[in-house]
């Protein structure tokens, strides 16, 4: 039981200090040229790695914070791209939002809101299914977005839009001529992805948070408390849509907007970050969405052609791994020295030892932790 | 005939001897004490009459509730009256139906006929959010607490409804969410001090030894500030002990927080010491009602507890 007032602010700010740190790692050597296309991280893998932490933020506050199983978040994601990418486009050839910063802000809103609706219809039948029916319904909602989407040509033959999908089964992907972000986007992604943080952190600690926890825990309890569970569910649905549209927004500027992209499989693979980073975790969901996008981005480079599928093998082997490490009783030794009290206890011990007053406070202070 | 004034003592006990006090029960009366000769004279003035226990209001009022499951009749016309201040107790043998009554007040089943009042409002068919909001809180058999939810985070989901903040101010931190935060983290403090569990505040629910959890139950109910509180057997797995203090925590509880306490129990100590009516189930039928002391000793509630 951790009740010093160093940890509680450590836990409060540590979720914004690793973005902030990798992004203060990434951007001097960006800007140095150490940084590039053909090095050891690329920024566009950072760039990938900044709306995978959106998404699977987002996709916690279901799993992890409302404990519903949601097998459809790239469908969200699908629609936020869809129509941010499409947006971008517009606002950029009929030239009514110039600057690329400003464009890329209104496509991320107006994707997210869309994708936000559909998380709202969707949150309509999670009211009165659970469980493994409510998967059902979210797996076949993304498939049922994809394939609307994939059968979909919007391709006039003038004004802004022209030329953008000729093809809809292989989507379509911005360019510069097409009003594709100009900047440095994984600085921008990065800072969407603090900003995302700041939104969803500040809900789960408040009200709200705790009935949409309370609702996890025990639902009838949740009910005859007060908690309107109706409310809490449609809001924790359309909320995450909204956010993985906003990752889909960014997505837009990054790739190539396709049905095979946002398939099922990525659905899984967002619902693994989630379980790797731990149900109901920020922390876990930051460092395991950079974690498996960067392993994910090298196994690529090394598993070509039909070997690509073996990277699910890997999955499977760190997250058996993550379990035995979790719950292993012979570890427990090795999970008490990974605890994050005892981890700052060690950090105060080496502040600490600058004077002999100050040390002997922190070690009555970390004594009284492992009591 | 000389006539001294005297001191005594006196004390009142009710018909079955226990000890009464006055002041509680609403009654203000002087006694004065007079030496005539070799004896006493007693000069007994009552000053201010005690309340008529039926002239306080009805809190709770139940007619015919009654609850079908298919065949199975679970209650059947059940009535109840419980007024203000009261501590009432429902009790039966395993599968009268007990349970089945909370959970019909606290609107997680529908009543298949028959209607309850709480303060002269119907509350029939109202969903578990509505009663809650009209002032019926309830504890549970099994614990149901919020285990990932620290001591205090578990009282202050029963305050969410006091502090109205919207999704945006708290997504936000506007004024309005830290405004709102703390005068619930405040009161939650208040309620956690109050029933003695402050210092296990940063704890999480699920940590708690088992009388404590039962007791943050409780708090967590009431911070949902009820008029009717039910407690579904809250003695159930504790030892003599921890029952002895339950029940001052029940009486203290009535006291402080001005509720009416329905409960339901199986530990006749605890039944007997602080209710003062009964309603005693049986097959889902009402076998007897009325003042607890006079129902207990009834032939056919004591079959019905022990068999023929």
């Amino acid at each position: 039981m951790n009740k010093t007032g160093l940890n509680k602010v450590f836990k409060n700010y540590i979720n914004y200090l690793i973005i902030v740190a990798i992004m203060l790692v990434t951007i001097p050597l960006y800007f140095g040229g150490i940084l590039n296309d053909s090095s050891f991280v690329t920024p566009n893998m950072l760039t990938q790695m900044a709306f995978t932490i959106i998404l699977v933020m987002s996709l916690n506050m279901v799993v992890g914070f409302l404990g519903e199983l949601s097998l459809g978040h790239a469908g969200f994601m699908y629609v936020g791209a869809y129509v941010g990418g499409i947006l971008c486009c517009y606002l950029y050839k009929s030239g009514l939002v110039v600057q690329s910063t400003h464009r890329l802000i209104i496509c991320m809103l107006i994707g997210g809101l869309a994708a936000a609706i559909f998380g709202f219809i969707i949150g309509l039948p999670a009211l009165r299914l659970r469980g493994d029916y409510l998967a059902i319904v979210t797996l076949a909602f993304g498939e049922i977005v994809r394939g609307i989407l994939k059968n979909t040509k919007i391709d006039p033959a003038e004004g802004p839009l022209a030329g953008l999908i000729k093809n809809p089964a292989t989507g379509f992907s911005l360019n510069s001529s097409k009003g594709k972000f100009d900047g440095d986007l994984f600085i921008f992604a990065f800072i969407v992805a603090i900003v995302v943080l700041f939104c969803i952190q500040n809900l789960m600690k408040s009200k709200h948070g705790r009935a949409i926890q309370a609702i996890k825990d025990n639902e009838i309890a949740a009910r005859t408390m007060g908690v309107n569970i109706t409310y809490y569910k449609l809001i924790t649905f359309t909320i995450a849509a909204f956010f993985a549209g906003v990752a889909g927004a960014l997505f837009a500027n990054y790739s190539v907007v396709s049905y095979a992209q946002f398939s099922y499989n990525y659905s899984i693979e967002i619902l693994v970050m989630v379980v790797l980073g731990g149900m109901g975790s920020l922390t876990g969901s930051i460092i395991s969405s950079v974690l498996l996008v960067f392993i994910n981005t090298k196994l690529q480079a090394v598993l070509t052609g039909d070997l690509a599928s073996l990277k699910y093998l890997v999955y499977a082997l760190i997250l058996i791994f993550m379990m035995i490490l979790h719950s292993a009783p012979k570890l427990a030794g090795l999970r008490e020295k990974l605890n994050w009290g005892y981890v700052s206890g060690k950090i105060k011990g080496i502040f600490g030892k600058k004077t002999k007053n100050v040390s002997i406070v922190e070690t009555e202070v970390s004594s009284n932790e492992e009591n | 005939m000389k006539k001294t004034k005297a001191s005594v003592r006196t004390e009142v006990l009710d018909k079955y001897g226990r000890p009464v006090d006055l002041k509680e029960e609403g009654m203000d009366v002087q006694v004065e004490a007079y030496r005539i000769g070799g004896g006493f004279d007693l000069d007994i003035k009552i000053k201010k009459e005690p309340p008529k226990k039926h002239d306080r209001p009805i809190v709770l009022k139940a007619t015919g509730l009654s609850i079908q499951f298919g065949g199975l009749k679970a209650v059947d016309g059940l009535d109840l009256e419980i007024r203000e201040g009261e501590l009432y107790g429902l009790i039966g043998p395993n599968g009268a139906g007990k349970t089945t009554v909370f959970n019909m007040l606290t609107g997680i089943y529908k009543p298949t006929f028959g209607r309850f009042f709480l303060c002269g409002k119907d509350l029939t068919g109202k969903t578990p959010l509505e009663i809650n909001r009209e002032g019926i809180a309830r504890t549970f058999q099994n614990i149901r607490l919020f285990n990932s939810l620290t001591v205090l985070e578990n009282v202050m989901v029963g305050l969410n409804n006091q502090v109205p903040c919207t999704v945006w101010s708290s997504m936000f931190r506007l004024p309005r969410h830290m405004k709102s935060e703390k005068i619930a983290r405040e009161r939650a403090h208040e309620i956690l001090r109050i029933m003695g569990l402050d210092e296990y505040s940063d704890y999480l629910a699920q940590n708690l030894p088992y009388g404590k959890q039962r007791k943050l139950e409780i708090a967590r109910a009431l911070a949902t500030n009820p008029k009717l509180l039910l407690l579904d057997e809250p003695a159930a797995g504790m030892n003599p002990n921890e029952t002895q203090e339950l029940m001052d925590t029940i009486r203290f509880v009535r006291e402080k927080f001005k509720v009416t306490i329905l409960l339901i129990e199986h530990d006749m100590k605890l039944v007997s010491g602080i209710c003062e009516n009964l309603t005693v189930l049986n097959f889902g039928q009402i076998l007897a009602s009325g003042d607890t002391h006079e129902v207990l000793n009834r032939p056919e509630v004591v079959k019905a507890y022990l068999g023929d």
